[in-house]
């Protein structure tokens, strides 16, 4: 037998009776783990000051030079996504979610030896480039699994994985402070020690998953249900090749959906602390302003999950639809809400929209499995995640440069952002329009049946 | 969720899995709780 052949495909296929609800489980411990990465930042400040210790010194690491760090890390989560997602499709969820693991817990050690050597470059190689990797492959490895499992559900399905995604964070960010604390002395920062244990244990969690992980069998379906006889308009029984699929113009206007919904919420979730109180001077402390980002992550975990499962009753490209035009009315009335001076609605507005930023992305999946199908709806995720690493750019320059713009043509701090507000609104208009366009994919796309079941079984 | 899988998984796996993954979310999810009612005071 060769050496991890339990990894293969066939190896994960379930046996009769399994219950696929081990499967979202299983999801959820590789995606608890690399939603660590939302969470980095928490070691930044203690990394500028490894060898001053109470204060940066001569040699310590800058925070520009450290920001790379996550820079490089998303970086490579898209284009491993991209890259590497006919290979996850083909060589199935196990083999993916062990290499994820062993990419993401070795980046954390390599990432403790540059910390030790006080190398950065290290840090850049071990989670930057190794950890990137090991996030895309991770990212993208339970979706297309899930989706199979849950065809009556698979909104739902993949929104509790991508849930678990923005609760990693909410799991990191304590546990490396505790870590930190318990690791550090009088003359020593204990971030190296913190990165060895969270490395062994997001692999060890990860392998878990990986373990847990099953694909249902070619015919098996949910008890009592067979897919309707008429489909609705928008999805389809049949398969397109992911790189067909690169090819359509629903790819491309999904990718722009994704693009555009996901650079409106970024831009203000990496300025939500200094936007309520710059907004609201006197009334917004920092310390309710990191509460308000706090709450802001729980509602971007609850929209993943909630608005996910609400496309599968109302559909894709209608919860689209509410994403964009609730979004224009929140966008177009947070200037209003710092007029009148009410902290309250202001709140409320970003509440809703953090929770369409999430759900965004945790009904993307189920969205390209409507478009091209379930035989390569991870392989065509991975690519689409590229939508993602463009807005991550976007997002947070259009907000910066703007606000250092109207600051420079003497607009007072509390107005400072409302161009921005009206100008996240109109993206949001075009976001509407390409949702709108987005109808069924031409049959000549499609993969013949013999020929979808012949990439299934001979990987 | 038992009904489905009579002979198979038992429910005691489904729980622990749960469990497994649950618990830590939770924790998280209160500690951030507890941090954004910081807003309120």
């Amino acid at each position: 037998m060769r050496p991890l052949s339990f990894l293969d495909r066939d190896r994960t296929v379930a046996a009769p009776g399994f219950s696929r609800w081990m499967v979202p489980p299983a999801a959820l411990c590789i995606h608890l783990c690399i939603g660590q990465v939302y969470a980095f930042s928490v070691f930044n400040l203690p990394m500028t000051r490894l060898l001053g210790i109470s204060a940066p010194a001569g040699g310590d690491w800058k925070l520009t030079e450290l920001g790379w760090i996550f820079t490089l890390a998303i970086f490579f989560l898209g284009v491993s996504a991209a890259i590497l997602g006919r290979w996850v499709e083909e060589g199935g969820p196990r083999r993916a979610m062990f290499t994820a693991a062993l990419c993401f817990g070795g980046g954390f050690l390599l990432s403790a030896a540059g910390v030790y050597l006080h190398e950065i470059w290290i840090i850049y190689l071990g989670y930057g480039v190794l950890g990137g990797i090991g996030l895309g492959l991770g990212y993208i490895s339970p979706v297309s699994t899930l989706i199979k499992w849950f065809p009556d559900r698979p909104g739902m399905a993949t929104g509790m994985a991508i849930m678990g995604f923005g609760g990693g964070a909410l799991i990191a960010s304590p546990l490396s402070v505790w870590l930190m604390s318990r690791f550090s002395t009088p003359d020593h920062i204990g971030v190296a020690e913190t990165f060895i244990v969270l490395g062994v244990v997001y692999f060890i969690f990860m392998m878990v998953g990986a373990a847990m992980v099953r694909i249902p069998a070619p015919d098996w379906r949910p008890a009592g249900w067979s897919p309707p006889a008429r489909p609705p308009k928008l999805v389809t029984s049949a398969n397109v090749h992911v790189y067909r699929a690169l090819r359509t113009p629903q790819f491309w206007l999904i990718w722009w959906v994704l693009c555009l919904n996901v650079t409106a919420g970024i831009g203000v979730l990496g300025q939500a602390s200094a936007m309520s109180q710059e907004m609201f001077p006197g009334k917004v402390s920092a310390v309710a302003a990191a509460g308000f980002v706090g709450l802001m992550s729980l509602f971007n975990m609850a929209g993943r999950f909630l608005w996910a499962s609400a496309s599968d009753l109302i559909g894709r490209k209608s919860t689209y639809f509410c994403f964009f035009i609730l979004g224009i009315a929140l966008y177009a009335w947070v200037p209003t809400t710092g007029r009148i001076g009410s902290v309250g609605l202001f709140v409320l507005c970003f509440l809703v929209i953090i929770s369409m930023y999430g759900g965004g992305f945790a009904t993307v999946p189920a969205y390209l499995r409507d478009m091209f199908g379930t035989r390569y709806v991870g392989a065509i995720h991975g690519w689409l995640i590229t939508a993602w690493s463009a807005a991550g750019v976007f997002g947070p320059v259009l907000v910066n440069y703007l606000r250092v713009y109207e600051i420079a043509r003497g607009v007072p701090k509390s107005d400072a952002y409302n161009l921005t507000m009206y100008l996240m609104a109109a993206l949001l208009v075009i976001g509407f329009f390409c949702n709108l366009f987005i109808g069924p994919v031409h049959v000549r796309h499609h993969m013949a049946a013999a020929q979808a079941e012949a990439t299934v079984l001979a990987p | 969720m038992s009904r489905q899988d009579p002979s198979g998984t038992r429910t005691l796996r489904l729980v622990l899995a749960w469990s497994f993954v649950g618990i830590p979310l939770l924790w998280g999810v209160l500690q951030t709780l507890r941090d954004a009612l910081k807003l309120f005071h």
